[in-house]
């Protein structure tokens, strides 16, 4: 079984306790998520697993949008940043300097929702 | 059409999962001990490294093993056998250890005593070198394993565990002399995932690096 099933199954938990927080007439209808470039997380595999988990839920309506955020590099002695290439190369391509920093693509969260706004969506 | 309202959230992914690691840490800490998570591909030695381990250590360094495995107890006999506590984490249909089964396992430890009996707390994670890397456990440092039978390109094809090793260790250095092996490209291949990782090579059957492995378990050992 995917981690991406259990991550699903977390992100779920943690809207569910941010939700009870929120006016119960309002329906979720996006959930934003940020997954970067250098985690072992499958974008694709987290929209299945969403698609199946929301089923039955408070986020039965939702869709989930997501945003890959780019694979950065900062390269101390040349001070400035850079794309390591996953693949193969990780050191700065200027100086050769190993890896030290990760600027950007670690990230795994919840960005936003996007909700109904409860008094338009009476008046319509 | 109703107007939708844009709520920002940054809620982590794996926030209640860090949280509870954070938790585990400390409750180590509290007792004196500290926690090494181990992690590799299926079959590279990571039982075999602990029996060897225990064996090496008997009454010197105080382990208990918290051994994570899908479905079977085997491995946990097999680290029973040679003393150690052993708590066995059987994850089912799940790749990857998560904190609150650590939590449980320090909980089976205590019924038996106080945790403060234990220098080191090692956590054998299930054999699997791309989920382990998401999950924070408590534990103070991260091993990975990677053997001489698995090639030299291991590092490259799974960049984000080696990269959040502390200490890579490449096993099976024995029978290295019997495979096409190329050890100074696998060592080059991991240095350009991490560059600050401590590398070194282990024989748990000839016994051959284990000095560099035992001392340097047992300088993350114990806190203080």
């Amino acid at each position: 079984m995917p981690h991406e099933v259990d991550m699903t199954k977390a992100l779920m938990m943690s809207l569910k306790e941010w939700h009870k927080t929120q006016p119960q007439d309002r329906v979720v209808r996006v959930v934003r998520l940020v997954v970067g470039g250098f985690t072992c997380v499958e974008p694709d595999l987290l929209r299945s697993a969403f698609s199946r988990q929301k089923i039955g839920t408070f986020l039965e309506n939702a869709k989930l949008v997501i945003r890959e955020s780019p694979f950065i590099a900062y390269c101390e002695p040349c001070g400035k940043e850079y794309r390591p290439d996953i693949v193969m190369e990780y050191a700065c391509p200027d100086c050769r300097a190993p890896m030290q920093e990760i600027r950007s693509g670690r990230e795994l969260k919840i960005e936003g929702v996007e909700m109904d706004d409860g008094e338009l969506a009476q008046a319509a | 059409m109703p107007t939708l309202n844009s709520i920002d959230l940054d809620i982590s992914l794996t926030a209640d999962n860090d949280d509870l690691a954070d938790t585990n840490r400390q409750r180590m800490e509290a007792h004196g001990a500290k926690c090494v998570n181990i992690m590799s591909s299926p079959g590279s030695g990571k039982t075999t490294l602990l029996e060897a381990t225990l064996e090496a250590f008997k009454g010197d360094l105080k382990i208990a093993v918290m051994e994570g495995d899908m479905t079977t107890e085997l491995d946990a006999d097999r680290l029973r056998a040679c003393g150690a506590p052993v708590a066995a984490i059987t994850t089912g249909r799940s790749c990857h250890l998560e904190s609150d089964q650590i939590a449980r396992g320090l909980d089976q430890f205590e019924q038996d005593g106080p945790l403060s009996r234990i220098d080191l707390f090692v956590i054998e994670n299930v054999g699997n070198l791309i989920c382990p890397a998401a999950y924070d456990l408590g534990e103070h440092v991260r091993v990975v394993l990677v053997a001489v039978t698995e090639g030299d390109d291991k590092p490259l094809k799974y960049p984000i565990m080696f990269h959040g090793a502390d200490c890579v260790v490449i096993t099976k250095i024995d029978i290295a002399p019997y495979l096409k092996i190329d050890l100074a490209k696998l060592e080059a291949n991991i240095r350009t995932v991490n560059s600050t990782a401590t590398v070194f090579s282990v024989s748990s059957e000839s016994g051959a690096g284990m000095d560099q492995w035992l001392a340097y378990l047992k300088e993350h050992a114990r806190v203080g």
